[in-house]
């Protein structure tokens, strides 16, 4: 099924932490209090969709290989 | 070990001892009417690392003699989890509480504040700003977005109540009042299961994850949440920004003449007012030896978070004691941070701002009715506020 691709919109993002939180070893806050992948492109892992669908801002999208958007 | 609170809270002032232990004490010792001692954290890096940082839990607090303003601990639902099973409800919320059904909801705010203004407008002044405009705007249009008709409320309002009551009530009155409400939504939602609506009510009747949907008492009490942090605390919100601009005139005529300020200052407001009257409200327990600048905090001791004070670090923001409406967009802590940042946010803000564009806009010679120190100020609340809100114009 492939990786999938993780895309941050940082001008939407407010720096809630609610994906650091739900997802520590996808999402990082950095220091201008926006959060980032930290990778781009992840192996399929449910916690990312979650964490994806948590944001308060809907700043995160997730597509699969094919460009397909999983979430939010 | 000092007692905490250090002492009654007093209108929207910041106790002074808050201040003095973020710059000389950060990691200190305190002692709540009930259960064990506790760590307080006041500084904006403590504050943030004890509420994001998964080393810090929340469902410990379940277990443990927690620290605590009453007897009773208080079931939180959704606040008292913890990662996985944090995650679980709170996606199937967010899911259901989309920015595009919060963003629907601001063209209907913007009509619902018309109409309050328009009717006092007509009535003249003086007028109490809460009664009138703070409680009906956010009242209304969170019991449209649940789907919960705005005519129950007389019936439903007094229990609301209850919810954000932490010391005004009995624990036997609190769970009575909780109770009826709780059945109150439970009839609603069952309605939703037979009749699916397009409300948020009926989405989260409806919505699920690869595992299951929400039960029944999940649903019931995330609508208590929402009807007790949407109504109650925006209304409040609405009012204790009017008295803090109106008791800064000089704000008050900027945001008047430019009112492109407005998310702004929604901004610096919630940064600048010490909303909560304690920091008592959800505190974490360690799960590991965690640093913080005071010194160790060691597992399984408990901490509190000052997120007020916080929000006043000099650390992080210039001039952090001046209300300035103009201060770039910052991250304050008003909501939270990490897992249990506040789901409700961009609702709450979508009202903020709408009460305080059409409030500049309409009523632009906005003043206290009454001298400052006549207003009386509620006790015992989640949130501070006045008990009513004088107005002339």
């Amino acid at each position: 099924m492939g990786s999938w691709h993780i895309d941050l919109d940082r001008d939407v993002c407010i720096g809630s932490a609610v994906c650091g939180g739900t997802a520590p070893a996808y999402f990082r806050l950095g220091d201008d209090n926006r959060s980032r992948p930290i990778h781009d492109d992840v192996e399929p892992d449910e916690i990312v969709l979650a964490a994806a669908e948590s944001c308060p801002t809907e700043a995160i999208t997730v597509r699969d290989s094919d460009g397909k958007q999983l979430a939010p | 070990v000092r007692t905490y609170p250090f002492g009654p809270a007093v209108g929207l002032e910041l106790d002074p001892t808050y201040v003095h232990l973020r710059e000389n004490e950060p990691l200190s010792r305190v002692k709540l009417p009930y259960g064990e001692e506790a760590w307080l954290v006041t500084r904006y890096d403590d504050v943030r690392t004890v509420l994001a940082d998964p080393r810090f839990s929340r469902a410990e607090t379940v277990t443990r003699d927690m620290p605590r303003l009453h007897p009773e601990r208080v079931a939180g639902g959704l606040v008292d989890l913890d990662p996985p099973e944090h995650s679980r409800l709170r996606r199937l919320v967010t899911k259901a509480f989309t920015v595009r059904r919060v963003e629907r909801l601001r063209a209907r705010a913007d009509e619902v504040a018309t109409e309050l203004l328009d009717g006092l407008v007509v009535a003249g002044p003086p007028a109490d700003l809460l009664e009138t405009f703070a409680v009906p705007l956010p009242g209304t249009v969170v019991c449209e977005l649940l789907g919960i008709p705005y005519g129950d409320r007389d019936e439903f309002r007094s229990w609301v109540d209850a919810f954000v009551s932490t010391t005004t009530l009995t624990p036997e009155q609190r769970r009575g009042y909780l109770g009826r409400l709780a059945a109150y939504l439970d009839v609603l939602a069952t309605q939703r299961r037979e009749e699916p609506t397009d409300d948020l009510l009926g989405a989260l009747v409806l919505a699920r994850d690869e595992d299951a949907r929400l039960t029944g008492e999940e649903i019931v009490n995330l609508a208590l949440l929402m009807l007790g942090a949407g109504y109650e605390s925006t209304a409040t919100m609405i009012g204790n920004f009017v008295y803090t601009l109106l008791t800064r005139p000089d704000q008050w005529e900027l945001l008047r003449a430019r009112p492109d300020l407005v998310p702004r200052a929604v901004e610096e407001l919630l940064r600048f007012i010490p909303s909560a009257p304690t920091a008592a409200a959800l505190p974490r327990y360690a799960t590991e030896d965690v640093p913080l600048s005071g010194g160790t905090v060691r597992a399984g001791a408990p901490v509190l978070t000052a997120r007020a004070v916080a929000n006043r670090d000099p650390r992080v923001f210039d001039d952090p004691e001046r209300l300035d409406i103009t201060r770039e967009p910052t991250s304050h802590l008003a909501f939270g941070h990490g897992v249990h940042h506040c789901f409700g946010a961009q609702l709450a803000r979508m009202d903020l701002q709408v009460a305080l564009a059409l409030l500049v806009d309409r009523l632009p010679s906005l003043r206290l009715a009454v001298p400052e120190r006549e207003l009386s100020w509620k006790s015992g609340l989640a949130v501070r506020g006045l008990v009513r809100l004088p107005v002339t114009w």
